[in-house]
């Protein structure tokens, strides 16, 4: 598992590419052929449900690491940049469903809506923020712009993934299990970030002391 | 679309009529309900007591003629947090609540105190009340509720002068209610009326839907229904009804002051801060076309009870 060919890292992506279409296929087989899926409130049953998906990709985008650092396992970095466009395009089809469903494509009420309600604001923002990540994830933008400055612009996830969550948080009337497990997990996944940053820092700085 | 009645009639004289021409049936509908019961009884299980049919309810002129929602909807989109706060979770868990034995006691500012056995109450004259449900998550259904008016249970007890708001208490029943273990909300959840508001002939105790006993999960076996208030003001499975002198704080207002007010009329007007009030999705609609009405639409028969209040302040 340590090492994969490149052909048996392209068949990964193609299943990870079909695996990831399997919930929006869902919702559209719901919403047309078969309405018992999605319940009473199939609008909100999307909404809802796209929401999860956006949140559970970057949460797998932010896993990337962690899991190729203790695993040994370096070919996850191939799939990282279709989990974070996975990550894109669930936010997308949340957003449309607010904007189609919820507020029937009425811009100046959806504008209002995002400047007065902060759980909306900060859905927006995460939104907003995603978009540059995603223009910016072809292989000729990330040499245009050069690895480091690409990198330091992509570091922009940590704070998406946790807007993300306060925006699910904030969304949730009473009962906040569900938004809680997510800022859990967005926790040790930046904590883990943080702590081997840390770690290097001082064991650069133990190196540079002893030569 | 609702039909307007005449001001001049007391709505009490024109149900004593229903009651009086209907009593028949009423007395068929509660020998079935008593044989249900009983049916319940040997069973040894309450929830025998689901899918017991009414027959004979007589129809109001209260009714939408919108068409209602199906029985599947009603009953599997509910916000009843008792049993947990996704809208399935109550029809998933709801089977469990305890419907039998069931009393409901009145008590407070009131000359008469008095505890009513459910199947007392299954005997006052039950109606059919088809009433538009907005929810304050901006989505709204039709439902066909069998019921009686509230009014007639505070006839019986006679309130006090004192008596100026109603207080309903839902149920606790932490080995039936699996979300009571949680501190979700204060249980018991408690809503509240104005006296006014809870004597008007709109507001009905329901015990059935559609033609039959209410599904536990919609707030068997008794619970009230206000149907130009945000639906979360009608309270399910109701055991205590209290007439106060002070407005009561209700479970929403206490858990979310900023977000819930104690009246919660229907109001397209004052925004909540998690929904635009604006419009609203008449379920199973994908989407929220609809204009939100003042009062639910039964503005006709209730803005006289708030005449000259800011509705803006008293939310």
């Amino acid at each position: 598992m340590k090492r994969l060919s490149a052909r048996t890292v392209s068949r990964l992506k193609v299943l990870l590419f079909v695996a990831a279409l399997v919930p929006l296929a869902r919702l559209a087989a719901g919403a047309f052929l078969y309405p018992e899926w999605l319940g009473p409130n199939p609008a909100e049953y999307i909404t809802r449900s796209t929401g999860d998906w956006t949140l559970r990709w970057l949460l797998l985008t932010l896993a990337v690491t962690p899991a190729r650092r203790i695993l040994g396992w370096n070919w996850l970095l191939r799939l990282r940049r279709m989990l974070g466009l996975f990550a894109f395009f669930y936010a997308l089809v949340h957003f449309s469903s607010y904007v189609s469903f919820d507020h029937v494509f009425e811009v100046a009420e959806i504008l209002k809506d995002i400047a007065k309600r902060p759980f909306i604001t900060v859905g927006a923002a995460s939104l907003l923020l995603l978009l540059p990540l995603a223009l910016t994830s072809t292989n000729a933008m990330v040499r245009r712009l050069g690895a480091r400055r690409w990198q330091a612009l992509h570091r922009l996830v940590y704070f998406i993934a946790p807007l993300g969550v306060l925006h699910f948080w904030w969304m949730v009337k009473r009962d906040i299990t569900e938004p809680a497990l997510y800022a859990l997990l967005v926790a040790i996944l930046l904590g883990y970030r943080l702590r081997a940053r840390w770690r290097e820092r001082r064991v650069g700085g133990l190196t540079r002391a002893r030569t | 679309m609702l039909i307007r009645r005449p001001d001049d009639i007391a709505p009490s004289e024109i149900t004593a009529s229903d009651v009086y021409r209907r009593r028949r049936e009423f007395v068929q509908a509660a020998g079935m309900l008593a044989l249900g019961a009983a049916a319940g009884a040997f069973a040894g299980r309450s929830q025998a007591q689901q899918g017991v049919k009414f027959a004979g309810i007589a129809k109001s002129a209260f009714s939408t003629s919108e068409k209602p929602n199906t029985f599947k909807d009603i009953a599997g989109y509910n916000n009843f947090y008792e049993f947990g706060t996704d809208k399935d979770d109550p029809a998933a868990y709801a089977g469990r609540l305890r419907t039998r034995p069931w009393t409901v006691v009145v008590e407070g500012e009131v000359h008469k105190p008095r505890t009513f056995a459910i199947e007392e109450l299954l005997k006052f004259p039950l109606e059919e009340r088809i009433y538009r449900l907005r929810c304050v998550e901006a989505w709204s259904m039709v439902i066909p509720w069998i019921g009686f008016e509230f009014n007639r249970i505070a006839r019986l007890v006679e309130p006090t002068s004192r008596a100026k708001f109603v207080e309903f208490h839902t149920a606790v029943q932490p080995e039936t209610m699996p979300g009571v273990r949680l501190p979700v909300l204060e249980w018991p959840y408690v809503e509240g009326l104005r006296i006014d508001e809870a004597m008007h002939p709109l507001t009905i105790l329901s015990v059935g839907l559609y033609d039959q006993v209410l599904p536990n999960q919609c707030g068997a076996p008794i619970r009230l229904v206000v149907p130009w208030k945000y639906g979360f003001k009608s309270g399910k499975s109701i055991v205590r009804i209290r007439f106060v002198e002070k407005q009561p704080r209700i479970a929403w207002e206490k858990a979310a002051p900023h977000e819930y007010g104690f009246y919660s009329n229907v109001n397209p007007n004052v925004d909540h801060p998690r929904w635009s009030q604006r419009r609203e999705k008449r379920l199973p609609a994908f989407f929220a076309n609809r204009e939100t009405v003042i009062f639910n639409g039964y503005g006709e028969q209730v803005a006289k009870l708030y005449a000259g209040m800011d509705l803006k302040k008293f939310y």
